[in-house]
């Protein structure tokens, strides 16, 4: 596997996952449109669905928060990498930054400083798993910071109803976070990981179990609405990702995504 | 009802306004988001505040072309509504609301789609760039509205407020309801 590739693969998968939303995603937001009743809702709906459209014909982001840049890096077992992976990765993003472009996001938490080029300290964020077999496949989750910055962990009591806690948040918090939203889920674990649960419950969406569908027609009961202005659509898709925690401990985060569920992939040999 | 309205916005613009209307909005428009409202506090406006159009928005520029520009998170900025209306705004554009009660007989808060950049780039273009030194996001830009719409009015200045309507039936619900 040659280095230039996989930064050519960076490249490639943030233009796409900027400009073009998985077809799932989209099917989503039209059938939202489709069954919405209410007409501010509808013409939310309307806007999207047309953005969505403006910004695929003509390559062009179609959210000014181009976002945190988020990687989900699976290396196959069999693959001999003899360079710095995160370094091709990180170089990925700079040239991304001034060829899609992208808005320059990352600064200093305490200066905020601006790097101008969207990496920094532990930035871009590599979250990798090892597989099967002789490739890379990278997968560019660019995440906005209007619905990461409503998530939360809640560490409950195990006597608490965990459904509950969800509903409340969700109540609580959705209008900020671009509705209609899809939602991960990480229930048990430790405080960091029900967070990172939550995170890959979003890079393994739509849910389609009992458990998921339910409470997706209970959000979306609270008549929230896109952008929070009421109507029928709050929430697309609820994806639960369980770890075992202790016997004394009920850790549930919760991880916001927007409507535009922007994610793109490329294997590399 | 749908409007078409120009800016600098009268205060007869701002009567005729009521929850749940539609705007389009042309003539010049401000952004200013997190570090722009710190900065408007300490040094003073370097534009004319009265009648104007404030829009919550960090735009993705390229070149002389706005690339994307919707709408950012409203709530961060919460803490300035009073400070930005005394100055004789008349109108904020975000997403997600701010408290409403600062609107009252004073301003609107227009809702623009979050996420539509695509849609609201083709609706602006740019004018001049103040506080450059803020960097791309965090500049107040002064943008030309073609149109840019359609956007909701949530809070208006009669003290009714949709978001608001919205968080009072869901404590008002004893079971869930479908609109």
């Amino acid at each position: 596997m040659r280095r230039a590739d996989v930064v050519e693969a960076t490249v490639r998968v943030l233009r796409e996952a900027e400009t073009a939303l998985p077809p799932w995603v989209q099917r989503l937001i039209e059938q939202a449109f489709e069954l919405e009743t209410n007409m501010v809702a509808r013409s939310q709906l309307q806007l999207i669905l047309q953005n969505i459209h403006i910004a695929q014909s003509e390559s062009l982001s179609m959210c000014q928060d181009t976002g945190l840049l988020i990687f989900y890096v699976k290396i196959g077992r069999d693959l001999n990498i003899e360079f710095d992976l995160g370094e091709a990765i990180t170089e990925g993003v700079r040239r991304a930054t001034m060829e899609v472009p992208l808005r320059p996001n990352v600064v200093d938490p305490l200066s905020r400083k601006n790097s101008g080029d969207n990496t920094g300290v532990m930035l871009p964020d590599l979250i990798v798993d090892d597989v099967e077999g002789d490739s890379l496949c990278i997968t560019a989750f660019p995440k906005g910071a209007g619905s990461e910055n409503m998530s939360l962990v809640g560490m409950l009591n195990p006597a608490d109803d965990p459904y509950e806690f969800i509903l409340k948040s969700v109540a609580e918090r959705a209008a900020n976070a671009c509705p209609p939203l899809f939602l991960g889920i990480g229930i048990g674990g430790t405080f960091d990981l029900a967070a990172r649960l939550a995170k890959k419950a979003l890079f393994n969406l739509p849910g389609d179990s009992k458990l998921e569908l339910d409470l997706l027609g209970r959000i979306n009961s609270l008549g929230i609405g896109p952008m929070g202005l009421g109507g029928d659509t709050t929430a697309l898709g609820v994806r639960i990702e369980k770890a075992s925690c202790h016997t004394a401990s009920l850790p549930v985060a919760i991880n916001f995504q927007c409507w535009a569920h922007r994610c793109a992939s490329a294997v590399v040999r | 009802m749908e409007h078409k309205l120009k800016t600098p916005l009268s205060v007869q613009d701002i009567e005729t306004l009521h929850v749940g209307d539609v705007v389009f909005l042309n003539g010049t428009i401000f952004t200013a988001r997190d570090k722009a409202h710190a900065l408007l506090r300490s040094k003073g406006s370097p534009v004319e505040m009265k009648g104007a159009a404030l829009y919550h928005c960090g735009p993705l520029i390229g070149g002389q072309k706005v690339i994307s520009a919707g709408p950012t998170t409203s709530g961060r900025m919460d803490r300035y509504t009073d400070f930005i209306l005394d100055l004789g705004v008349g109108a904020i554009i975000g997403k997600g609301g701010l408290s409403g009660q600062p609107f009252r007989k004073k301003a609107v808060y227009l809702a623009y789609p979050g996420g539509c950049g695509a849609v609201a780039a083709k609706q602006l273009k740019i004018q001049e760039v103040h506080f450059k030194e803020l960097g791309m996001a965090e500049a107040l830009w002064e943008f030309e509205a073609l149109d840019l719409g359609p956007m909701v009015v949530a809070i208006d200045s009669h003290g009714c407020d949709l978001y608001e309507e919205v968080r009072r039936s869901l404590e008002n619900k004893s079971k869930p309801t479908r609109r």
